[in-house]
Formats: C-alpha cells, structure tokens, sequence
C-alpha cells in the first residue's frame, strides 16, 4: 500500500489560494475599519474613495454607474458579491477551493469556513452604519482569524501546509503595502508645525492600529517618532507578524522546505525574486525610499509579489500538464 | 421531570403496512420496544429541538448535495430523521446473504455476456436485450477482469412488503451513491441521539472506507507493490461532490478530477508537486461515457484521454468496470431470478417484485387482463418517465398504455403495485408512519463485503412512494443488531 505524502499539483495552487482569499478578507476588514477613522465629517465621499484606489478597482467601480459616495464604497466592499475583490466574494472564492479541498483540510477547517461565508454573505445594510461598522469589521477579522487558528491546530503539516503559509504570506505583504499607501491617497492634513505634526502622527497611529500594530510599534519606536518610523516598521521591521519585511523571510523559509523536506526542485526562480524583495525592502534606509516616493515604491513591491507568486505557479502548479482545452483554467482565473 | 408528556407513539397508526418499529418480529430482543420508549421518554418538543440541531449540524459541516435548477446551485441536506430503522441479526443474515448472492450472478452475468455468450446460447435471455442494449460495451469482449468482479460497488434497492418479505426493487451496479450518508448518519445519530442507542450493541459501519480500500487495493493489475489508488470525481460541481470526499478521505487516497490525470504510453499518471505519479486503480465516479473522449463521447472534458487504452493493457483497473450497465437495466432486472438460477444453481435468497415480461406471450396477456392494479413500465427509460400506475390511472391513460404495449410489447414490463412498509418518522403532526425503502451496500474484491444495513430512505410526503433525494425524500440510521438476542437486561 503506497502511502508516500505527495500532494496533487492541483491541490496545492488550492490550499495556495484558498489561504490568499482568506487573508484578503482579513486584510480588507483592516482596510474598511481605517478608512472609517480617517473619515472627516465633509469629507468621507473623498476618504472612501482612496479605498478604490488602493485597490485598484476604478474600473469595476466604475463600471457599476456608481456614484463614489461613502455608502457605495461600503456595500461595494462588504455587500457585492459580484465584486471580486469583496469581502462576500472573497469569502466565496475561499470556501470554493476549501470546498475542493475537503479531502485534505480538517473537518473543523472546512466547518468553520462555510459557517463564516454563510454569516458573510448575508451581511446587513444596517451593519454598514456608524459604529455598527467598526463591529462587523471586528466579525470579519475575527471570523478570519478563527480560521488561521484552527488551521494552526489542526491542518496537516504536508506540502500543503507549505502552499497555504506562502499564500498567507504573499498576500498578507501585499496588503500591508496597501494599507502603507493608504496614506498617500489620503488627504494629507493641513496646518503648520505641532499641529501638523500632530495630525499626521495621528493618521500614522490609526494606519498602525489597522495592522494591528500599535502597540508593538510603541515598543519599538524612539521617543519623538516621525511617520518615516511607521513605514520602517511596517515595511522592515523584522518581529511585527504583518511587516511586509517579516513576510518576506517567512516567504523564503517555506520555499526552503519545499526544497529541503519535500524534495521540491523547482524553487530556484522563486528564491531569486525573494531575493531581489528583500534587496528592495532592506537595501537603503526607508528616509530614502520616502523621499523618492513612497507610493511608487509600494507599486514596485506589489509587482514584485506578483511575479513571486507566477514563479510559484509555474513551478508548482500550472506546468504541470499541457493545457489542452479551456476546461483547465482555474488557476489562471484565481486573482 | 416531564413523567406527564404524553407518548408520542400513542396517536401512531401504521395502517396496513409492515412497520419497521411497531409490527412484532422474532429475535429483536425487546430493542424497538425501548427504543419507542426512550422516545417517549424524550418527548416530542425535546425529540423536535435535537433534531433540529442535527439538521444544523450536517449544513454546518457541508454534509450536503447540490441541486442544480436554471438560476442557481443550491445546497440542500439530506433531510434526516432521528427515529431509527431496525433490523434484526436474523434479518440480515438474509439480506447479506441475498445481496451477496445477487452480486455474484450480476458479475457471472456480465463475464458471460461478455466472454461466450453462454446464457443467451442457451436462450435463458433474449439476445437484443443483452447486445442492443446501450450500456452494452463492445470495448469489454473477451476482456479480463481480476477476480471476474464488474460490480465492485453494488447497490442494491429493497423494499419490503405487507408480511415483511423483503423484494428487490432494482440493482444499482454503475456507480451507486448514497454510502456516505449511511456512515454520517450513525455519527450524527451518536452524537446527538446517545441515549437511544446506549447499551445496544450495533453492528459498526464505520469500516466501508478500510473495506473499499482494500478491494480497490487487491484488483489493481497484478504485479503491482504498492498500488496507488485514487477515486476520479467530476469535481466539486457534481452533486455527490460531497460524498466522494467522504470515500476519498475514509480511504485516504487523493480525490483526482480527470486534468488531474493524463496517460503517457498506456499508463495513467497524475500530476503532483512532486512530477508525475504512477496510479494503479480508479475508483471512478464518473459514467462510462465521460471517462475517455477518445473512445466515449468526444466533447466530454470530465475524464482523462487514454484511459480506456490503458485499462485494455491491464496497467490500471477500474471500478465498476465498464459496460456494467447492461446488468442494472430494468429489462435484464426481470430476468434476474432466471439469472441467478443459470449460473449459481440456487434459488433466489431476495425475490424479485413479481415482474411480468410483456415480450413473453404470458406476461402480455396477464398485464393486458389486469392493467388497472398493474405499473407497467418501459423498460430503456430511467427516472420514471413512461410509467403508468394503474390503480391512479385514468381510463383514457390505460388505453394509452394498452395501445402502447400492443404495438411494442417488448418495451414493456408490469408489475403489481407493492405496498412499502413503512417506519415511524417525526413530521409537523407528530411520529407518523413514513414509507421506506433500503439499499445495502456491496463492496467486491476478491470477495464480497456487505455493509450491515445500508441506506434507508424515507419519502417523507404523507402516502408517498418516491424516496427520491431529489424529490423530497430523507434518510434514517439503519442499524442492524450484533445479536440475536440483545438487550436482555437494558432498561427502557
């Protein structure tokens, strides 16, 4: 009886996705919950608005004929289920590839994950009002993060496991860039001197308690902190869980067990772009970095995530047989 | 604490059926007693709650099959009910057996009809309903199989009638569904039914995935260490989704769709992180048309080309082989009892629904005589198209279906309408008698295994025969008693 661990390539792009659409809802509650304490009263059409752009969703916005007020931002985001990049539709392209992976994930894993897409998609309106929202933000992230746990409890530690933490991972560093840029497409206070310091140190400080970072950053932080010390921390540090830095270290370790536990050829394109990430992130001092422009900056590492995780595709799961046909095109659909 | 509930069994009237909990029946140890006690110890508001939350439960845990309509793809649960089915140890001394039996003649059947021919030689069956029939496989003559089994899976569907008699009502030797919900529904019943169960010994169910594996494992082509075994599914769209990663996870193999797999010179490989990975046997979930474009239908996507190729070389097995098709098929089904006899010599241990061949001149002439209690039914179709039901039919539809037999009798059988028996089952109004039917599960290697009990499905509609899924039908744990006489000494 062959009991050898292999792990069907298909599997593997699933647990790898599944992992990314679970953390995007996470990340995308994170997103909301900071866009709703930088609204100022006059203002919030304009607030709401950078949410788009730091996703990048002109167009599909656009396309619906809607009117870029608060409310449609909102129920864009949370309620849309045709929007992909939602939370509903997040959630379901998630429960899709648990669903395909059932025969792998535990039965807790795959529980979990149905109940939370059913909560999910059936948000109501009212929830997306005042302080409700902050409250079903607060679901969402921890709807997720129940599922990071019993994953932590209970997944197998395969190949699979592997592919799930480099999704994770990849698209958590993603997200952290995007909530980094945040900032940029924010109005930038206005004033002069300790107000103006005060100001922005206070957007800082709600960029930071998004990530879920405050705290820790507080510990770190020299006593008269300036905003180049946030996007240090968020982009370099190396302990704080959602650095895009710390992803990145993370990223190269779980490539390194393919290689080093699973016998993996095929990782070698992919540590090359680790590599060239990690360059990026830690190669010059973030003063510098901000002052040729953080925005493009976050651009570039963002593109480059995006050909890690093609490396890793190419490698794992889309060469793995000859696409005849267009009955085969899941992956390349994933996104 | 609520000595003052009223029994729910009080208002039960089964009626003129055979009752699968209230009629008396030798050797059942006093269990459904008890059970009907502890049920109305329970009580009906508390029995209602539980059952409730186990409904919950099988939605919570996607324990579900999907029903595809025009607009969109629903998840529904197969609606359980907590009041179980009983049978007795010597009651399925006779079921294994009669099932056991009827699976040996099905493969017999099928080597012959694929080999020498030796049944219709002998003119026991009809040529053109063997060699016309579609599921026939010309791909299968003079094609070994190990073991000679066809029908590695089985599923067998029995009624029972007014005195209890067991019949079978149709052999399912493609791929038949349904297995998982019987092992699901023990757990859920364990879980949330413990005291009804508490100190009977049950016969286990929770073996069927070891037991599959180990058939799968042992008809993998000869010569082979370690076979690799994996079951082929359509994917997560199918319906039995659900069901083929139960088998999948019981057996712990991989659950593969057909890109998953390719064949590279007449062997069947699948596609891993790793490369590619030999496969030895398939456990398919797919019909016989889907499961190579080269040879079947050309335009499927769901089954891997080459396949066919590489089974006809003996590098990989199959199950259910192909071309089985043509066992379970209604006309052949009438014929069964003359089946067994031919190539076992014995007399049938489950007896056939009376059926009557309207290709014989006899079984014209009766059904033509007794048309308005007959169900006469075409023998191609499947899912109840062209059946008409005598006794609800109207005099204009039995001069339709008396035309219809006169120009093409041998399209046709008949068959007396069989009274289900039925089992009490929790609805709106109470424990109500519910008709049922069974399916036992055959697993065949080397030998044959019967999974004790089986799927009883339970047409939940007041008067209903159809136990359909589809249609509103649901599903009871069956549980067969490990003794013949149990519970001597268990209190109610």
């Amino acid at each position: 009886m062959s009991r050898e661990l292999s792990l069907l390539a298909r599997y593997a792009e699933n647990m790898f996705w599944m992992a990314r659409y679970v953390e995007r809802v996470e990340n995308m509650a994170r997103l909301v919950d900071v866009t709703q304490t930088f609204e100022s009263p006059g203002r919030e059409a304009v607030s709401w608005f950078a949410l788009i752009r730091i996703n990048a969703d002109e167009e599909g916005f656009a396309k619906r004929g809607l009117a870029p007020t608060a409310e449609a931002v909102k129920r864009f985001y949370l309620l849309d289920g045709d929007n992909p990049t939602s939370v509903p539709a997040s959630l379901e392209a998630a429960r899709t590839n648990a669903r395909t992976l059932r025969p792998l994930i535990s039965t807790e894993m795959w529980s979990q994950i149905n109940v939370f897409h059913r909560a999910m998609t059936a948000i109501d309106e009212r929830e997306l009002q005042g302080d409700r929202l902050s409250r079903l933000c607060a679901r969402i992230k921890e709807g997720v993060q129940t599922h990071t746990g019993i994953t932590e409890g209970t997944l197998f530690r395969d190949q699979g496991w592997l592919f799930y933490q480099l999704g994770r991972l990849i698209e958590r560093a993603d997200q952290t860039t995007r909530l980094l840029d945040i900032r940029y497409h924010l109005l930038v206070p206005t004033g002069s001197g300790e107000e103006l310091r005060v100001a922005e140190l206070t957007q800082w400080g709600g960029v930071l308690r998004a990530a879920a970072g405050y705290h820790a950053f507080r510990r770190v932080a020299p006593p008269g902190f300036t905003p180049s010390d946030v996007v240090r921390f968020l982009l370099a540090d190396t302990h704080f869980p959602r650095s895009v830095a710390l992803c990145v270290e993370q990223i190269e370790w779980f490539l390194g067990r393919l290689r080093s536990r699973w016998g993996l050829r095929g990782t070698v394109a992919a540590l090359e772009r680790v590599e060239e990430l990690r360059a990026g992130l830690l190669g010059r001092p973030v003063e510098t970095i901000i002052a040729d422009g953080l925005h493009f900056f976050l651009d570039g590492v963002q593109r480059d995530l995006i050909l890690l995780a093609g490396e890793i595709g190419t490698a794992f799961f889309r060469d793995w047989r000859p696409l005849a046909d267009t009955a085969q095109t899941q992956g390349q659909t994933q996104g | 604490m609520q000595q003052n509930v009223a029994d729910p069994f009080s208002s039960y009237r089964p009626g003129p059926y055979f009752c699968e909990l209230t009629t008396d029946r030798p050797g059942d140890g006093g269990v459904p007693a008890a059970v009907r006690a502890r049920i109305g110890a329970i009580g009906l508001p508390a029995l209602r709650a539980r059952a409730a939350a186990a409904e919950h439960d099988l939605i919570n845990l996607g324990i579900t099959f999907t029903v595809y309509t025009e607009a969109n793809a629903i998840d529904r649960i197969l609606p359980f009910d907590c009041i179980p089915r009983i049978l007795t140890a010597a009651e399925w001394r006779v079921l294994e057996a009669g099932v056991k039996q009827r699976v040996a003649a099905l493969n017999a059947f099928l080597h012959d009809i694929y080999h020498g021919r030796r049944i219709v030689k002998e003119g026991v069956i009809p040529a053109e309903l063997v060699f016309g029939n579609p599921n026939y496989r010309p791909e299968m003559e003079d094609f070994p199989v190990r073991f000679g089994t066809y029908v590695h899976i089985c599923g067998t569907d029995i009624v029972r009638d007014r005195e209890g008699r067991f019949l079978v009502l149709e052999d399912n030797a493609r791929t038949p569904s349904g297995v998982s919900y019987v092992v699901e529904n023990r757990h859920l019943m364990s879980r949330t039914f413990p005291d009804l169960m508490a100190g009977t010994r049950l016969r286990p169910v929770d073996d069927y995935g070891l037991r599959l594996l180990e058939a799968m494992v042992e008809i993998a082509p000869a010569g082979v260490d370690e076979p690799r075994v994996v079951l082929l599914s359509p994917g997560i769209y199918n319906s039995a989704y659900f069901e083929h990663v139960f088998l999948a996870r019981e057996m712990g193999v991989p659950l593969v769709e057909g890109a998953d797999l390719f064949v590279e010179h007449d062997k069947v490989w699948m596609s891993t992180t790793g490369g590619r990975r030999p496969v030895h046997t398939i456990y398919r979930r797919l019909g016989d048309d889907f499961l190579d474009p080269t040879v079947f239908r050309p335009e499927s996507l769901l089954g891997v080309p080459g396949l066919i190729g590489a089974w006809r070389r003996g590098n990989v097995a199959l199950a259910n082989a192909v071309g089985t098709g043509v066992a379970d098929d209604k006309a052949v089904y009438a014929y069964m009892p003359r089946i067994i006899r031919f190539y076992l010599d014995e007399d049938p241990i489950l007896a056939n629904v009376e059926t009557h061949i309207c290709r014989e001149k006899e079984g014209l002439a009766y059904t033509l005589d007794r048309l308005a209690e007959l169900v006469v039914k075409p023998v191609g179709e499947s899912g109840g198209y062209g059946i008409t039901i005598g006794p609800r039919a109207s005099r204009a539809e039995l001069e339709h279906a008396r035309a219809a037999l006169l120009a093409d009798p041998s399209n046709w059988i008949s068959q007396p309408v069989v009274s289900l028996s039925v089992a009490p089952t929790l609805t709106d109004d109470g424990i109500r008698p519910r008709h049922l039917d069974l399916r036992p599960y055959a697993v065949t290697g080397r030998n044959t295994w019967v999974l004790p009990g089986g799927l009883s499905r339970v047409a939940l509609k007041e008067g209903s025969l159809v136990v359909n899924s589809s249609q509103g039908g649901g599903s009871k744990d069956t549980w067969v008693l490990a003794d013949d006489a149990p519970m001597a000494e268990v209190q109610p």
